[in-house]
């Protein structure tokens, strides 16, 4: 096998994992919420934009300025739920996701207008780790890893926790769940504060390999919404398998040809595979 | 309806008459809220139906860049360039409508299509770099004044062609607000089961409305193109413009004839006035300050200024009219 396939191939791996990451969470919010934030890329750049400031320019511990970041995104999360999506929770589902695509709109062009639209660096370089003559990055091995174990921490929390297991009957039948005494608002809350802490976890992964600039989430943005509905709105290892298949795509084609013509691969067999299985690849 | 002739009147005469006393600064603003305004009633032609679309920068990228690409290649003229941009487009449309429309893709998965549609469209004008320029943007040679090559140094040409298309465009709207097929697409946003057990033939009347937007809005994007003189896939084609389009149609009101352009009209004055009085220091404030009013708009008024103001006034009439019942 071609050596330099092997390592696309590898990336290909490594990039599923945080993409799969985001998902997650924006599968969760689906799934409970029946919304889909098309500004959570852009709350992944928020993210980033935090790291940035408190690492590189007030001179943060960078674990510090991460933990700082998932916290603050988390509460970001909580507050898009509470100022956008809860008044408009009884609308026509078209009208949120239009309400989100508002708070794009905003959150890029207040960034640019705090950051400025040049490309900034937080400046850590971490080590290239050579195993036999194949070539990889350590910044995207620790994503891959880190992202897995935020994974691990949600499925845990969702199956051990009594909030947990509210959030998973919430998203199988809304209105039954009420009656059993479980507060919607207050999961509502926790599901938007925890899928703004896995975008906020994803900024710190994506900060150690990628500069930060306004619109950096109009690169991955449409990713994450392809992967969740490929693997089916809501379904979680859906979500998780399609990352990897998408990933899988982006890396291997950016090796053939180049990354754009693999983006649009990637972003045609989204519609193709959107009229042959509508409900998501899992789904029989 | 005196009333409603003579504001028309002035309009018209304000209209008429804005070529020969604005100055070409505010020339070229006008000219741009025509277009624009086209754009955005185009949109809302299928917009106002349900039919959310995130993906209109593709009709508008291949608007764009047909015409221009055949001009500097093969010296094809706009007169054709344009005709065929617009076939191409249409057949674009069909090609993802009938089947969304065939295997009920509706609501959010629709908007999701529609998206994925606008970014394979904008990715292969970049990927494509050797012959498009990629997203360094492209610039049709320029040959001075020329019918042939559509090309118009003078604003006042621009002015007359921005004001026929967008005329035609408000006929077009209104000729599908008044038609037939008008009910059954009420009918078919509302309930699309309902619509089809009653016998209306859904998959006709939304391809209908679909390949009507997709032309139109091609059409705008290729004399926005031979205005301007230079395109690029990220402001013709990319997320941002098409969702621009989505928010410009819904903060005028689609469902107003004059909706989309009020909506274009306040997004261009508002950039402008913020660049004129802030410089570029103040780069990104006209599009917080928008994205801030999107958020509002749908959550305080989901039919738009026009629809709104619509509303209150008729309002006042039934409780003027009330008392003499």
């Amino acid at each position: 096998m071609d050596i330099y396939l092997l390592e696309a191939v590898i990336n290909g791996i490594l990039l599923g994992g945080v993409l799969a990451l985001l998902a997650l969470g924006l599968n969760l919010i689906f799934g409970v919420i029946d919304v889909v934030w098309i500004a959570y890329a852009d709350l992944v750049m928020c993210g980033m934009y935090v790291i940035f400031w408190l690492y590189a320019d007030l001179g943060w511990p960078l674990p510090l300025a991460c933990l700082a970041a998932i916290i603050g995104v988390a509460a970001l999360g909580v507050l898009v739920h509470l100022l956008i999506i809860a008044p408009i929770l009884g609308s026509a589902p078209i009208n949120q996701l239009l309400a989100t695509g508002g708070l794009l709109f905003f959150l890029q062009n207040f960034a640019t207008l705090l950051f400025g639209t040049d490309f900034r660096n937080i400046g850590v370089r971490l080590p290239i780790i050579e195993v036999g003559d194949i070539y990889v990055s350590s910044a995207r091995l620790l994503a891959f890893a880190m992202a897995l174990v935020g994974a691990v921490a949600l499925w845990l929390f969702l199956r051990r926790t009594y909030i947990g297991t509210a959030i998973r009957a919430i998203a199988q039948d809304r209105d039954i769940v009420g009656l059993m005494g479980v507060d919607q608002r207050h999961v509502y809350l926790v599901t938007s504060a925890i899928g703004g802490a896995l975008a906020g976890l994803a900024a710190c992964l994506l900060a150690l390999q990628y500069d930060v600039h306004p619109f950096v989430g109009n690169t991955f943005g449409p990713l994450i919404f392809m992967i969740c509905v490929l693997g089916g709105l809501g379904d979680m290892i859906g979500g998780f398998v399609a990352a990897f298949i998408i990933s899988q795509i982006i890396s291997i084609g950016g090796y053939y040809a180049s990354t754009e013509l693999s983006y649009v691969l990637a972003f045609t067999l989204f519609i193709v595979l959107m009229f042959i299985r509508p409900r998501g690849i899992l789904v029989r | 309806m005196s009333a409603r002739a003579s504001t028309l009147l002035v309009g018209a005469v304000l209209l008429v008459a804005a070529p020969l006393v604005a100055p070409p600064y505010f020339m070229h603003l006008i000219i741009q809220v025509l277009l624009w305004g086209f754009v955005y009633t185009a949109w809302s032609v299928m917009g106002r139906f349900g039919l959310v679309s995130l993906g209109h920068g593709a009709f508008l990228g291949i608007g764009a860049y047909v015409p221009a690409l055949l001009w500097n290649y093969y010296a094809v003229t706009p007169w054709l360039g344009i005709p065929l941009s617009v076939v191409l487009s249409m057949l674009l449309g069909l090609v993802i409508g009938y089947p969304c429309f065939r295997l009920r893709v509706v609501g959010h998965y629709f908007a999701l299509v529609t998206l994925a549609l606008g970014q394979v469209v904008m990715l292969t004008i970049v990927a494509a770099r050797d012959v498009t320029g990629g997203s360094l943007g492209f610039t049709p040679n320029n040959v001075g004044y020329s019918w042939y090559a559509f090309q118009f140094p003078e604003k006042t040409h621009f002015y007359v062609v921005a004001l026929v298309l967008w005329v035609g465009g408000l006929a077009v709207w209104r000729a599908i607000d008044r038609g037939v097929g008008r009910e059954a697409l009420d009918a078919i946003s509302e309930d699309e089961e309902a619509a089809a057990a009653i016998g209306i033939d859904v998959m006709r009347e939304k391809l209908r409305v679909t390949v009507i937007s997709a032309a139109l809005t091609a059409l705008g994007g290729a004399v926005y193109g031979q205005y301007i003189m230079y395109i690029n896939p990220e402001t013709l084609s990319g997320i941002a413009v098409s969702l621009q389009i989505v928010f410009a149609a819904i903060v005028g009101g689609m469902y107003a004839l004059l909706g989309p352009t009020v909506g274009a009209l306040l997004t261009l004055s508002l950039n402008e006035g913020l660049r004129v009085g802030f410089g570029t220091s103040f780069i990104g404030a006209a599009n917080t300050i928008y994205g801030v009013l999107l958020i509002l708009c749908i959550i305080f008024m989901p039919r738009g200024i026009v629809g709104m103001v619509r509303g209150a006034t008729t309002r006042r009439a039934r409780t003027k009219t009330a008392p003499a019942e």
